[in-house]
């Protein structure tokens, strides 16, 4: 219990770090929201004006404070573009971001974990070197290049989906929604899936060649038994930590591949907030992601320490 | 080590069983996919017979959607749509009265308007149009509660807003002014509604339904319409910031109408589906030079720039051929005051170029910053253009690319740069517009452009009652940014718009704007 | 098992890679025509024998920008896996080796910049350093490779420091620089060479993203991933531009991917 009031403390401060840099990124970043809104309309007056009124007068101190202060209690300010509400601006593209990335990792995983054993399997000769003539390719195509091959083959050849009609997950066409989301999940997943089989097959085998196993092997024991009673077990802890490493590179993945779908997604939106310098939504999407990001870190501690007993006496990290 | 046979042969057929199944589970989702597509691909027809329109813009509407305090172009352009004020521009640029019953009296001093407001004409909300809303409306442009100067510039002009009756405004200027009743178009607002920001509220043909960050703005047709009624009930748009997303929603089907095409993409869509119109953006582009900062503060090496620059091989080079080559602040759909003969008062002379950097000093060229804001990719085409016709001339010019954020902070504020890439517009469809920044002392003056002649000049214009006259000094102006080479104009781009077959009655304005209400479906 | 014998994978990766070496050297003393020569007559050519990779929206030989912006991938990419791994090895290693307040302070910093959109970050590094320069992307994605390198090192440094041989260095009197990085250094090799190979990798990724949103090198100074960015936006029109583009990508990050592995592999045979 210690160690978990540890861990959940290390989380908060965390956090604090991530939001306090997201705030100081704009301190130093060139470019004025007030000036951004204003355009080439500004005049000093008005430029004034907006700065009183976004609150952007203040010390910079002062402002984090009652950001976070704010934060805390569910504000999390108005957005200086859209005029409304950061959560009601960000709620409807985390719920999108959130579907596809679920989609992306059941993708990986139903994919990778049966490619990885087999890979492991058959490492030697012909197949050993497909698969890993695979798996570097794989990590080799970035994935916006197979956003635009996806688009154009799967989308304007193929018409399995049309490019640039995301019609909404709450629309009557929540199905295509899903589909269109499915191949945008399908680029995200491809490298993600080239380095998981990799990683697998190279933990299977390297539990494979422990002495143990191969001890257990030549004592009769049931190869299949030995397989799936302790290599496959052990191999479990690497595996979910990677996966749970992946679970959190799939939203900041997102980002690029958001601009290529036409989805709207908090990737999109982060980038188009980040050129109109609209502080609040940025702040509270980066604040998001980091969560995201610690929290499938935490969570992969959990699921290991569930499996691995051991773990649990480490204590700390 | 024999590490295969560890596994058995069961064990491994189970394997491929869970590949397999995971196999069919995509495939089964693909194939979903393809089903799904029989109604979607027939979506074309299906918008065509629900009489509903999707177009596919390029700028986000992210500010606020307040038609007093939105500032950008493409804000505007579809909100025009959505707003009226007492009188209205028309296709042909020219006012024509909408709030307003009829053209307002003016008195002989040329000081005081009177406008009838229209009987009749009901805002989105249901209410009808007031005297009352039309003065607050106007007030609140003119003193605005949270500034010291009016909103809308050529408002200064006013003395007093009064409502004289239940249907009559009388608006008193201080001197008579000819271009004050362009700001007659500022829209009229229900008087106090609190909402316009995020639900506004008009009087325009459609009336604005919602608006989702980063994916669409949907607008319904406004029944109550005191003109002529539009005939697409619900018009979407659709937001893509990438070109080729736009492209590809063209393709798919997904989109029916996208405004400011390049050619490159309209070459890339199919001439038995859509029309490509053609318009000009109404826009200057040119190469604007900080004219304080040296060595671009001799007006020798400026025009030596001139000379180098090759124009009409910028808009061959990067818009094949589109777009109309300028001399000055001016652009040719404002025939009244373009001015032909001076499009090639610098023709492309290389040799005469060097000779000037010879005599101003620079026998060897200058390295040249050109700054362009990242997200306008035809600034930055043309700028690339522009840096290899300056090599000719000697002179070394590289681009830093900037976020536009930057570049209002840096170029446009700071006016801490030697030369960027950037098209002005005339927001009200004046020459005033297009010509007042360039003032010595004037804010939006960012380059830097110091011509006392030109200040006296301006003076003139603004003072003088005559139509005539007025015009006669905007175009001394103009020869006058010329002359001393303020800048390297390039072009007016051109405007090309993909409108899927069906669809009828685009129309331009020499304003940027989308009048959807006199688009329509073929029966 | 035989130390000098060359894999497959090794062999592989070393060929793709020399491919591209070759066609960089070439590059760098001679390109079929001047990369940014614009040639209205020529826009839009599909590959031939005149132009390899055919020719851009400006009428550009799309090989010879792709010599070049070649070149400019690879600098960027090395440069910042060398600003990445050396300040990564040097945190990895004061705080693998050290611990204690510094190793949680410096370990909780880099976790926040893990966890700190990586375009955001390297936005930021651009401003400061005054942006639409090509140092700017190097030294942002240099910083964005920091927390990554730093992690992997720390891994390395921390396993190392109870080993026996750091131990009675400890004891004869060796000062911790001297232990950091003439005893532990060498022996975290294993560990830094695969990280350098995918470090390589991403970088070359990681700035064809940047690229993607604006962010990257500034045109006329192309590199791969702002060619195949642009390449994008004329897919319709000129599909060879983002293939072949897509392809030279592939290819670098392909073979670096192969020599990676080769090498993993020989010193897991060497083991």
């Amino acid at each position: 219990m210690k160690s978990a009031a540890k861990r959940a403390g290390l989380c908060i401060v965390t956090m604090l770090i991530v939001s306090f840099l997201a705030y100081a990124a704009f301190a130093l970043i060139s470019g004025d929201p007030a000036q951004t809104l204003l355009g080439t309309d500004a005049t000093p007056e008005r430029l004034e004006q907006m700065r009183h009124q976004l609150g952007l007068d203040q010390p910079f101190m002062v402002r984090y404070l009652k950001w976070l202060l704010g934060f805390f209690t569910g504000d999390l300010g108005i957005s200086y573009s859209y005029r409304q509400t950061v959560w009601s601006l960000i709620a409807p593209k985390i719920e999108v971001t959130l579907c596809m990335a679920l989609i992306s990792f059941v993708v990986i995983v139903a994919i990778s974990i049966p490619a990885g054993i087999l890979a492991a399997q058959r490492s030697n000769g012909k197949s050993g070197l497909l698969s890993t003539g695979l798996i570097q390719l794989g990590m080799a195509v970035p994935p916006f290049f197979t956003g635009i091959l996806v688009s154009w083959g799967c989308g304007i050849v193929m018409k399995w989906f049309t490019p640039g009609d995301f019609p909404g997950l709450h629309s009557a066409k929540a199905a295509t929604a899903l589909r269109h989301l499915f191949f945008a999940a399908v680029c995200i997943a491809i490298p993600r899936i080239a380095m998981t089989v990799r990683m697998l097959r190279s933990t299977v085998i390297g539990e494979m060649n422990r002495s143990y196993v191969r001890t257990a092997i030549s004592r009769g024991n049931d190869r299949r038994g030995v397989f799936l009673r302790h290599v496959l077990k052990n191999s479990l802890v690497p595996t979910v930590t990677f996966l749970a490493q992946t679970m959190a590179e799939i939203v900041g993945g997102s980002i690029v591949v958001e601009q290529v779908f036409g989805i709207p997604g908090i990737g999109r939106l982060l980038v188009a907030s980040i050129s109109n310098r609209d502080y609040p939504v940025v702040q509270a999407l980066v604040v998001i992601m980091a969560f995201w990001v610690v929290l499938a870190g935490t969570a992969a501690d959990l699921i290991n320490q569930r499996i691995d007993p051991r773990l649990r006496l480490g204590g700390g990290e | 080590m024999k590490r295969h046979t560890i596994f058995g042969r069961g064990a491994l057929r189970a394997l491929a069983a869970i590949g397999l199944a995971g196999a069919l589970l995509l495939s089964g989702c693909g194939g979903a996919a393809q089903q799904g597509q029989a109604d979607s691909g027939s979506g074309k027809t299906e918008r065509q017979e629900a009489n509903e329109l999707t177009v596919g813009i390029a700028q986000d509407l992210d500010e606020s959607l307040d038609p007093h305090y939105s500032v950008a172009a493409g804000t505007r352009e579809i909100m025009f749509n959505v707003f009226e004020g007492l009188l209205k521009p028309t296709p042909d640029g020219q006012l024509a009265p909408a709030i307003a019953a009829e053209a307002p009296t003016v008195s002989e001093d040329g000081l005081t308007y009177t406008f009838k407001v229209r009987k009749g004409v009901k805002f989105h909300n249901g209410q009808e149009v007031t005297a009352d809303d039309v003065v607050w409306s106007i007030e609140r442009c003119w003193k605005p509660a949270d500034a010291d100067a009016p909103l809308v510039a050529g408002l200064a002009a006013v003395q007093e807003v009064e409502k004289v009756d239940d249907e009559t405004v009388k608006i008193t200027l201080s001197a008579p002014n000819n271009e004050f009743l362009a700001c007659m178009t500022l829209a009229i607002l229900p008087m106090d509604y609190a909402d316009q920001a995020t639900q506004p509220v008009g009087t325009g043909p459609y009336k604005f339904v919602s608006r989702v960050a980063q994916d669409n703005a949907v607008f319904e047709r406004f029944e109550d319409y005191w003109g002529e009624p539009a005939s697409i009930g619900k018009v979407t748009f659709k937001i893509m910031e990438k070109a080729e997303s736009l492209v590809l929603g063209l393709q798919s089907g997904a989109l029916d109408v996208v405004m400011h095409l390049s050619s490159t993409q309209t070459s890339q869509l199919s001439q038995d589906e859509f029309n490509i119109e053609q318009d000009t953006m109404k826009l200057v582009q040119a190469l604007y030079l900080n004219n304080a900062e040296a060595p671009l503060n001799d007006v020798r090496v400026r025009q030596a720039l001139c000379y180098a620059v090759d124009k009409q091989g910028v808009i061959d080079l990067a818009f094949d051929g589109y777009g109309s080559p300028l001399g000055s602040s001016m652009y040719p759909s404002f025939s009244k005051y373009f001015d032909e003969s001076l499009v090639d008062y610098y023709p492309h002379d290389v040799a005469k170029a060097k000779e000037l950097l010879k005599e101003a000093g620079y026998p060897d060229g200058f390295d040249l910053e050109i700054t362009v804001p990242s997200n306008y990719q035809p600034h930055v085409d043309a700028a690339t253009v522009i840096a290899e016709q300056l090599k000719e001339a000697g002179i070394n010019a590289t681009l830093k690319k900037v976020e536009w954020a930057t570049w209002l902070d840096e170029v446009y504020s700071g006016r801490k740069f030697q030369a960027t890439v950037i098209g002005l517009e005339s927001k009200d469809m004046t020459a005033r517009a297009l010509l007042e920044r360039f003032q010595s002392e004037k804010s939006g003056n960012f380059i830097n452009y110091s011509n006392s002649e030109y200040d006296e000049l301006y003076a003139q214009a603004i003072a003088s009652g005559d139509d005539a006259e007025q015009t006669a000094i905007y175009k001394q102006m103009l020869q006058n940014l010329t002359e001393n080479a303020a800048n390297v104009y390039i072009q007016d781009l051109a405007d090309l718009v993909a409108v899927r077959k069906g669809l009828t009655g685009l129309t331009f304005y020499p304003l940027y704007v989308l009048d959807i209400s006199k688009l329509a479906w073929e029966q | 098992m035989k130390k000098n014998k060359i894999n497959g994978y090794l062999l592989a990766g070393l060929i793709l890679f020399g491919i591209f070496l070759v066609m960089m050297i070439i590059g760098l003393f001679y390109t079929p025509y001047s990369p940014t020569a614009m040639s209205s007559a020529e826009k839009f050519q599909g590959p031939s024998a005149a132009h390899l990779f055919g020719t851009d929206n400006f009428g550009r030989d799309i090989f010879s920008r792709a010599l070049k912006g070649g070149i400019t991938t690879f600098g960027i990419a090395l440069a910042t896996i060398a600003i990445g791994a050396a300040a990564g090895t040097l945190i990895g290693a004061v705080t693998g080796y050290f611990g204690g307040i510094v190793d949680d302070v410096l370990m909780r910093l880099n976790d926040a910049l893990t966890a700190f959109p990586s375009f955001l970050l390297a936005l930021v590094i651009i401003s400061i350093v005054g942006p639409g320069k090509k140092y700017n992307v190097i030294l942002a994605l240099g910083i964005v490779f920091i927390p990554s390198f730093a992690r992997v090192m720390r891994t390395a440094f921390a396993s190392l420091r109870d080993v026996n041989y750091i131990t009675s260095a400890k004891l004869m009197g060796a000062g911790s620089p001297r232990i950091l990085f003439v005893h532990m250094l060498p022996n975290t090799v294993h560990t830094l060479l695969p990280a350098l190979t995918i470090g390589f990798n991403n970088a070359v990724l990681a700035e064809a993203s940047m690229s993607f949103l604006g962010i990257g090198v500034t045109p006329p100074d192309a590199s791969l991933g702002y060619m195949l960015s642009e390449a994008q936006s004329m897919f319709g029109r000129a599909p060879w531009y983002a293939l072949c583009t897509g392809m030279m990508i592939v290819l670098l990050v392909f073979g670096v991917g192969l020599i990676g592995e080769g090498l993993q592999r020989q010193s897991r045979e060497v083991a």
